[in-house]
Parts: structure tokens; C-alpha cells; sequence
């Protein structure tokens, strides 16, 4: 883990292949002004599922991969992003744009509150802690004393932004820059965090909290402040879905979210910014084809059920954990070093 | 007072559910440090076994000892096939694997059985033995099986060989295998009993619950939350724990903050206990050596 941190943590500036990554995803939603079909705006929302997912998994690798902690519970913190946004934009009346840094920084208080008892507990126990905040929360935002702002069981209707300037995109055109807006930013300042003293430090602790501690490291203040930041960034992803889909219901912020992101974790790689991409990509794309794969697994084993995503999920997490522990961004990693090693 | 006679009754059968499964947990997490995400769903699938066995004809106790027996081995085979090669592996990497279990299970229970819910048998009548509306006899079987559990099990460690063998394993792998403990098959023992008491406490909870593949989801959080609070390390402790759950749930539930907000009191009791007295109550403080 450490080797890969230090592949790109000592290295000045974007590498290119990062820049040439962010400009490719520029320009993929422009296809839709040459090849006109009607399917394209489904792929865009895939597009904007998958940044989300991305950002989602950023902030649960920046508390897991780079700072060791373990969270089953980001499912909530995305939830609590999804509402801030949803309800300031039914009651309140504030712009849509205007919500994301709101849900910012609501998400980062509630990760800090949630880091305090987090810093008395270490592996199992975090994870413990936070598997039970992810099982409490659904049932919590249906309670009937806060429906009249969740709008409980049934959840709240949003509109659909339109772009701004009368810029010529279509709705989902525009969604999609927003959601890629927000991504940069984020890996942007994530990237630079994680290459500066503070990022050295929460290394430190994930690697040996107590020589961390002797090395004067104020390894509490750096756990929750992580905590929170990790939270923030995962409750921006939040407001972007309530965006994007226009509607939050406390169904759809279960364990099984939780799950979905330690899923992209863990494929896309620990401790590795370019996996998050990869992992938020790669939830999608099993969600969407879930059901092709589960009818091409039929024929191929002539099985008598439908294989549901979820075991696809799992049987993957076991593989990966066996065979690819630093995930796809670590086996290319990996690839690189023996091929360089190979023809030097 | 009779509402809250009642309460502390149907609190106690729940109670004796969370038993159950905090005893799973307890099973594996005295024997290999581990906190099994997946022995609820575990639980389930076993039920669900048992459900077929029933559903084709077989006898409810002949099920019941045969879904024992399979879930038992079934988590034998579990430690050693998937969990062995990661003995020594990183927390998170167990967490993982915990979850990838958990949602391969429940997800294998969906595909065979389908999500519909399923009418579980008792075997134990509904009646209320004391003519009062009180207490069933389906309640007094629920308490009685986890007792008799308890005190099998308090049997098996305290004055049998094996027993102390598990034990020794636990608290010092190294020490019992110089005494010639084979200590990593005390470890797969270890989740096979944990396994086969999941199953028990799946097929107990069943008839209550109805069955269907997340019927454990809840149930596994107050385990946990019975687990810590009575001490994680300690069988005794965990059963007590569970029952104090129980009957707090249900009252709290009934007077304090109503039935939907059960999961988060859940929540709260977890964190809290894990905060203010992280051995529980009848737990060992344990000191770390650095």
C-alpha cells in the first residue's frame, strides 16, 4: 500500500494521463450532438451515476485506504447529503448549485460528531459501529416526526435543473458537467491533501497511530477531522444524486449503498485515487447489466435461477481479497512495475 | 401493569432470540478475535433449509437437528476454505470477506427461495399455559431452548477436554500449541458452533418473524447490541446481555420512543456501550502489551 502511495504522492504536479483522463470525460457527452440517438441520454445518466459513485468511494478511500479507518455507515452520511439538498431545495427555495456546498458542510459536521466515538474504537468495532448507523438510518428518516420535511415513507419530488446562460445542453447534458464540475474539484483538493503534510500524517496513523502520536502527530484531532472530510465528501455526492434523479426516498440509502461503495472500494482499489473512478464506473456498469450477466450465467452453467447482483458482488469481493487486494488500480500498478522490471 | 407484564414477557422471548445470536457471535469471536457480519444471514439460510426439509414432509425435529448439523459443518468448511488463508490478513480485509458472506448469502437465499415472505412452523403450541393472557408456551419454548443451549455449552467449555482446548487456543494460540492444541481446527470448530447456533436461533426467531431473506438484518444488531453489553468475550455474559436487550427494547419501545425508532435505539445502546464500558458488563477489561 504504501509503495502505491508513494508512486504518485512524491511526483510534482497531474500526471498526463490523469489530465488526458478528465479531458476524454470532457468531451464524451458532446457525442451526443453528432450521433443523435435516443438511448444517449440514458448514458448519460449512467455518466453521472458513475462520477457520483466515484466521489462516493473518494471519501470512503480517503477514511479507509488513507487513514485506516474502517466505515460500514457512509450509506447514512450520503443520505444526510441527499436530504440537506432535497429539503432546501422543496422549502427553501434555493437553487440547486447552491445546495452541494450546504450538503457539504452539514455531511462534514455529522462525520465529525460521528469521528469522536469513532476515535475510541479501532477495526472491528468502527466497523461494527458504523454497520449499525447504516441499518438504523433508513428506518430513522421514515419517522412520522420529521415527515413533514423528509416526506417519510414516499420520499420528495424535485425538479429537474435546466442549464444555466442558455448554454446550448440538453438537461441531462448539463447534469453531467455538473456532476464532472464537482468531481475535479474534489479529487483536485483530495489529491493535493493527501500529497501535503496532512495527507503524510494520516498515512502515518493508518500505518502506526502510536508512533504516529510520538512523532507529535495530534492523531485524535487528524482521525476526526478525516472522519469528517471523508463524510463531506460522500454527502456531496448525495446532494448530486438528489439532483440528478430528483427524488430521495429513505429506501434507497441502505446497507446494501454502504455495501455498493465498499464494493468500488475494494475493485477499484485501496488507497488509490485513480481506482475510485474505477470503482464508481465499475458499480454501475454490474448494476445496469446485473441482469444480462445473470442470463449469460444461465446458459453458460445451465443454472435454473437467476443470479442476482448481488451475488455477483460478493463472489467478487471474496476473489478480489484473495487474488487482488489492492484492486484493479493495484494489479495495474503492478503490471507497470513488472513490465519495466522486464524491459529495462 | 398487566400491558407491562406482557412487555417484560414478549421482551424476554426477544431476548432470548438476541441470545442466540450474540452466543454465535461470542462463539467467534472468542475463538478468533473476528466479529462475523454475516452470521445473520448465516442464520437465515440455514432457516431457510430447514423450511425445505419441513416443506417436503420431514418431521419439524428431525429438520431441526439435521439443519443443526449442516449449518454446523457448513461453517466449518466456511473457516477453513475461505477464512483460513486470511488468518493473518488485515481487519479490513476480514470486514470484507465478512460482508462479501453477508451478501452472498442473502442473495442466495432470494434466488433460491424467492423474496416472498414464508409462513415458518412452531413447535411449541400457542397457548398461554397459565390461563391469563400472559404468557404462551411458545414463549417459555424460545427461553428454554437458549437456556439449555447456554448450559450445554457452559458444560462443553468448563469440563471437557476440547472444551479447554478452544479456550486455550483463544487465549494463547502460541502456549496451546506448544501443549499440542491444534489450534487453527479449534478456530473452525469454533465457527461451526457458531454456525449451528445461528441456525437455532434462526429457527426460533422464524415463527415470530415470518421467514424471508432479510429477516435477520434487525435481529443481528440487537445481537450485537446484547453481545456488548453483557461482553463480547463472555458466553454467560452475552445471554444476559441479550435479555437485557430484549426487555429494554420492548419497553422503551412500547413507553419512551415508539416502535420506529427501535433500530436507532439499537444504535444508540452499541455506541454507547462501546464508548462507555467497551468490556460490558460482565466482560474482562483487556490490557494490550505494546
Amino acid at each position: 500500500m504504501a509503495a502505491l502511495a508513494r508512486s504518485w504522492a512524491t511526483k510534482p504536479g497531474i500526471g498526463r494521463v490523469a489530465l488526458l483522463f478528465w479531458f476524454g470525460l470532457a468531451i464524451l457527452p458532446l457525442v451526443g450532438s453528432v450521433w443523435d440517438s435516443p438511448s444517449f441520454d440514458y448514458y448519460l445518466f449512467m455518466g453521472q451515476s458513475m462520477l457520483i459513485y466515484a466521489i462516493s468511494v473518494l471519501g470512503l478511500n480517503l477514511l479507509i485506504g488513507f487513514n485506516g479507518q474502517i466505515s460500514l455507515g457512509h450509506s447514512a452520511f450520503f443520505a444526510v447529503g441527499a436530504y440537506t439538498a432535497a429539503i432546501l431545495m422543496n422549502f427553501g427555495g434555493i437553487p440547486y448549485w447552491a445546495t452541494l456546498p450546504v450538503a457539504a458542510v452539514v455531511c462534514f459536521g455529522a462525520g465529525f460528531m460521528f469521528g469522536f466515538p469513532a476515535l475510541k474504537l479501532e477495526g472491528h468495532y468502527l466497523a461494527l459501529a458504523t454497520f449499525t448507523l447504516a441499518i438504523a438510518v433508513p428506518q430513522l428518516l421514515k419517522h412520522k416526526s420529521i415527515a413533514g420535511w423528509t416526506g417519510g415513507v414516499g420520499g420528495l419530488l424535485l425538479d429537474k435543473p435546466d442549464p444555466p446562460f442558455g448554454l446550448p445542453l440538453s438537461a441531462d447534458q448539463w447534469l453531467y458537467y455538473l456532476c464532472l464540475a464537482v468531481a475535479m474539484l474534489l479529487f483536485w483538493i483530495v489529491f493535493n491533501m493527501l500529497r501535503g503534510r496532512s495527507g503524510r500524517a494520516l498515512m502515518a496513523i493508518r500505518d502506526h497511530a502510536m508512533a504516529a502520536g510520538t512523532m507529535g502527530i495530534d492523531t485524535a484531532l487528524y482521525k476526526t477531522v478525516a472522519f469528517g472530510i471523508s463524510a463531506g465528501i460522500t454527502g456531496v455526492a448525495g446532494a448530486l444524486s438528489a439532483i440528478t434523479i430528483a427524488y430521495v426516498a429513505p429506501d434507497s440509502f441502505t446497507l446494501q449503498l454502504s455495501i455498493s461503495f465498499l464494493v468500488g472500494l475494494v475493485v477499484g482499489g485501496i488507497a488509490s485515487l485513480p481506482g475510485c473512478m474505477i470503482g464508481g464506473a465499475f458499480i454501475v456498469v454490474v448494476q445496469n447489466s446485473s441482469q444480462s450477466i445473470s442470463d449469460w450465467m444461465k446458459e453458460t452453467f445451465s443454472l435454473r435461477y437467476d443470479v442476482p447482483a448481488w451475488a455477483i458482488y460478493g463472489t467478487l469481493l471474496l476473489l478480489l481479497m484473495f487474488f487482488l487486494p489492492n484492486g484493479i488500480a493495484g494489479g495495474v500498478v503492478a503490471v507497470r512495475g513488472w513490465l519495466a522490471r522486464k524491459f529495462r | 401493569m398487566e400491558f407491562f407484564v406482557q412487555q417484560i414477557a414478549s421482551g424476554l422471548t426477544s431476548g432470548a432470540i438476541y441470545a442466540c445470536v450474540a452466543l454465535g457471535l461470542v462463539m467467534i469471536y472468542v475463538s478468533t478475535d473476528h466479529i462475523n457480519f454475516a452470521q445473520g444471514e448465516m442464520a437465515m439460510f440455514a432457516t431457510y433449509l430447514a423450511w425445505s426439509m419441513i416443506d417436503a414432509g420431514v418431521p419439524y425435529w428431525v429438520a431441526f437437528g439435521s439443519t443443526i448439523l449442516v449449518a454446523f459443518f457448513s461453517g466449518l468448511f466456511i473457516q477453513r476454505v475461505i477464512l483460513k488463508p486470511l488468518e493473518t490478513a488485515p481487519v479490513l480485509a476480514l470486514v470484507v470477506c465478512f460482508i462479501a458472506l453477508l451478501s452472498i448469502f442473502n442473495a442466495l437465499a432470494g434466488m433460491i427461495w424467492s423474496f416472498t415472505i414464508k409462513q415458518f412452523p412452531s413447535p411449541f403450541p400457542r397457548v398461554d399455559i397459565f390461563g391469563n393472557g400472559l404468557v404462551s408456551a411458545q414463549q417459555i419454548g424460545v427461553v428454554a431452548v437458549t437456556l439449555v443451549m447456554l448450559a450445554i455449552l457452559t458444560v462443553f467449555f468448563r469440563y471437557t477436554t476440547l472444551g479447554l482446548a478452544m479456550r486455550a487456543a483463544a487465549q494463547n494460540a502460541a502456549s496451546a500449541r506448544l501443549m499440542g492444541v491444534r489450534v487453527s481446527w479449534m478456530l473452525a470448530l469454533g465457527w461451526g458452533l457458531a454456525s449451528g447456533i445461528g441456525a437455532i436461533a434462526g429457527m426460533l426467531v422464524a415463527p415470530i418473524v415470518f421467514l424471508d431473506p432479510n429477516m435477520m438484518t434487525g435481529i443481528l444488531v440487537y445481537g450485537f447490541a446484547g453481545a456488548l453489553v453483557g461482553g463480547i468475550a463472555n458466553p454467560m455474559g452475552a445471554v444476559a446481555g441479550g435479555f437485557i436487550v430484549g426487555v429494554l427494547e420492548n419497553l422503551v419501545g412500547s413507553y419512551i420512543i415508539g416502535n420506529e425508532l427501535k433500530l436507532s435505539f439499537a444504535l444508540i445502546m452499541v455506541v454507547g456501550v462501546l464508548l462507555l464500558k467497551p468490556a460490558g458488563i460482565f466482560g474482562r477489561v483487556i490490557v494490550r502489551r505494546v
